[in-house]
């Protein structure tokens, strides 16, 4: 768990460098905003519910922007929703990530070559920092998605901005 | 009743007009001019032994009947043809169905509205004007429903070309 | 006393909003807390379905289909393979049949038990949502070990189905039943019944007869306001005139006919009819090949065809026109929730803004299949 290892033996105190202390704290309860799309948000519903269990690395669905963390794009970004979804990240206080869930959200999926109102990924409007595969992912691919995500939090640097 | 008994009884109230019944597979069509659509929608719904009560699904087609013509950059358009407006209604009581189709010319595409008839037609209608382009008249709210408000074009006409940008977005792949 | 000024207050709700079931934008006016109109504003998940339709060819609109009701995927591929199959008159293995109503009946389950847990959800009742997913996982389960996906299928092909039912199916099906009818017991107790729920439900979205009718409604919002018309027996399509069952109706056993708690309880006790269908299904399975009436080439004649099966959000219908060449020409597709969207102004006029919510939840739309 890195910062943990230094922990004196029969005493509460912890030493670890700052910039440690911050990533874990962050990378531990990263709150994300309770906002599906589309099929994909059927499979980050079923993540959050009893079988797989979202909330055991500290995610927990929030309503509103302003107290989220991460952002799940849950399926198609049509070209109508993309320019609210650019507003939603911008509410979103730093520091602020964004997985990609899904082929829609990725490339345009199914719809890359005929959908006239898709957005042909995601990232042409916003900065991704991971993208999870599969038309529809399985849940266990969302949770490998976020365990990505933490690794990637985990190295961060206060000073230097690795994004 | 088989829509030859239908047919039958509509061209016996409406005796000045021609209707027409194509052959289908799945059962005919019956052809109904523009400008008396909504009479008959009236007629059909009201009759003591048609009572169409519920309108299934109105659905616009591009006929795309017009002269192909290719255009410098390698895309075609069609010149003149025709949209059609497809009503498939259904009768509680009586439990048998009709298909109505109206041809309207693609330069001039404006059928009655249906809305005051069945309201389900509401959305059905905004639909077909926004992917097809068929101008309902007396519809009370006739704006665009799948598509942004400010988007251009008829998506699901034939000749249909698809923009560069939307709002700064890149819409191609 | 000088008089007030008061106007009306226009409150924006979604796109992004927890209970709105998807990205349905909602502009609502209200006279205090008490609704004067609401106008949902829809297309933010416009996926320009039946322009793929026109340039793909008939199988591979399949995977489309899958796509427009994400939570009944199944059913919009057996409303999409029975159209093209009654327009090309094929006759399918009766193996096949029995597969599809076994395979549909079970994706209906799944559908209300979304439906029911987002409704709990919606109205507060966190607890029957966790229940609810726990059982659907295991009709999922059951589906991947027939087609080996978990959301969305592209099981139902024109002329049969992918895969045949794996050997253990049957016996993981008929344990899954067995607990599902516990499942039933249990919400009923802890959500058609509490006191709470039907304080929120009953008496609420009231939808009479005519109006739904003229609305064209259909499926559970109809039968909720006590219209006996479910097609599966009114108009049967595939084998489903050979099975016993119910058509569920609203009572208004704790409110008045067409509120909210009838619709979603007619929704609760179709699962039950659904349990018994699959029940006779499979005593009656026959043996043989789903693979063998798969054409090679799917081609219909020249013609159009309006097909409508029960979905489990109502009458689900494709309008197919051909031209006679291996893409359709023409797929319109009737979406239920697309029309009974058209029901909210009417539902929630009158009521409170929290009512909103339960009035959506009541209705079970899903905005994949109303922007397609």
């Amino acid at each position: 768990m890195g910062i943990l290892d230094r922990e004196f033996t029969d005493s509460n105190i912890v030493i670890a460098k700052f910039e440690d202390l911050m990533n874990w704290a962050r990378l531990s309860s990263l709150w994300q905003l309770g906002f599906g799309l589309a099929c994909c948000a059927i499979e980050m519903m079923a993540t959050s519910a009893s079988h797989y269990d979202f909330d055991r690395f500290g995610v927990i669905p929030r309503p509103s922007p302003r107290q989220a963390d991460i952002i799940i794009i849950s399926g198609t970004v049509t070209l109508k929703m993309a320019i609210r979804i650019k507003r939603l990240y911008e509410q979103i206080p730093e520091p602020k990530y964004i997985i990609s869930m899904g082929s829609c959200a990725n490339c345009g999926g199914p719809y890359w070559e005929h959908g006239y109102h898709v957005l042909k990924g995601v990232d042409r409007i916003i900065p991704v920092d991971v993208y999870v595969p599969g038309c529809p992912p399985r849940p266990e691919a969302l949770l490998e998605g976020l365990l990505k995500l933490q690794e990637k939090i985990r190295h961060q640097s206060l000073v230097k901005n690795t994004a | 009743m088989t829509s030859q008994e239908i047919l039958a009884s509509l061209q016996e109230k409406f005796p000045n007009e021609i209707f027409e019944l194509k052959e289908n597979v799945a059962g005919p069509i019956l052809i109904v001019p523009a400008k008396i659509l909504l009479d008959v929608a009236y007629f059909v719904r009201d009759n003591e032994r048609l009572l169409f009560d519920s309108l299934m699904v109105l659905s616009g087609v591009d006929v795309a009947d017009g002269e192909k013509k290719i255009l410098e950059d390698g895309s075609f358009e069609y010149v003149g043809g025709n949209l059609a407006s497809v009503y498939h209604l259904h009768s509680f009581t009586h439990d048998h169905k009709l298909a109505i189709k109206v041809i309207v010319p693609k330069n001039n595409p404006r059928v009655p509205s249906v809305e005051t008839v069945w309201r389900t037609a509401d959305y059905h209608e905004r639909e077909a004007y926004d992917m097809i382009g068929i101008i309902y008249e007396g519809h009370h709210n006739l704006i665009r429903i799948l598509s942004p408000y400010d988007w251009e074009g008829h998506p699901l006409r034939k000749d249909y070309k698809v923009p560069e940008f939307y709002h700064g977005m890149k819409v191609p792949y | 006393m000088p008089e007030f000024k008061t106007e009306e207050l226009v409150l924006n709700m979604g796109p992004q909003h927890p209970a709105t079931h998807g990205v349905l934008r909602m502009e609502v006016k209200l006279d205090g807390e008490v609704v004067v109109d609401v106008t949902p504003h829809i297309g933010y998940l416009h996926r320009c379905f039946e322009k793929h339709c026109e340039v793909m060819t008939y199988p591979q609109v399949i995977p489309y289909t899958d796509r427009m009701d994400y939570l009944a995927a199944m059913y919009m591929n057996f409303g999409y393979v029975e159209a093209v199959e009654k327009l090309m008159n094929l006759e399918i293995p009766e193996r096949v049949k029995y597969i599809r109503v076994i395979i549909g009946e079970l994706q209906r389950i799944a559908s209300h038990l979304v439906a029911i847990a987002t409704f709990g959800m919606d109205i507060g009742a966190w607890t029957p949502f966790l229940y609810c997913f726990r059982d659907r996982e295991r009709i999922l389960d059951l589906f991947e070990m027939t087609c080996g996906a978990r959301l969305l299928y592209n099981y139902m092909w024109v002329g049969g189905v992918s895969h045949d039912l794996h050997p253990n199916f049957i016996h993981k099906c008929k344990s899954f039943l067995v607990d599902l009818k516990k499942t039933i017991a249990e919400l009923n107790d802890l959500l058609s019944y509490n006191k709470i729920f039907i304080e929120r439900t009953a008496n609420i979205g009231i939808l009479p007869k005519d109006t739904a009718i003229n609305f064209g409604a259909t499926g559970p919002v109809l039968r909720g306001s006590g219209v006996q018309w479910d097609l599966r027996k009114k108009d049967p399509y595939s084998i489903y005139d050979r099975f016993d069952f119910e058509i569920v109706t609203g009572k208004g056993e704790h409110g008045t006919v067409g509120d909210c708690w009838d619709r979603y309880m007619v929704r609760v006790r179709e699962m039950e009819q659904s349990i018994r269908i699959i029940e006779q299904a499979i005593a009656q399975i026959p043996d043989g090949d789903v693979t063998s009436a798969i054409p090679k080439r799917v081609k219909p004649p020249v013609g159009e065809i309006y097909f409508r099966v029960e979905g489990p959000k109502g009458e689900l219908g494709y309008y197919i026109i051909s031209d006679g060449s291996v893409n359709p020409f023409r797929v319109k597709v009737r979406a239920p929730s697309f029309v009974h969207l058209q029901l909210l102004p009417i539902l929630c006029k009158g009521h409170l803004v929290a009512d909103i919510i339960a009035n959506l939840g009541s209705l079970d739309i899903v905005l994949g299949e109303i922007d397609r």
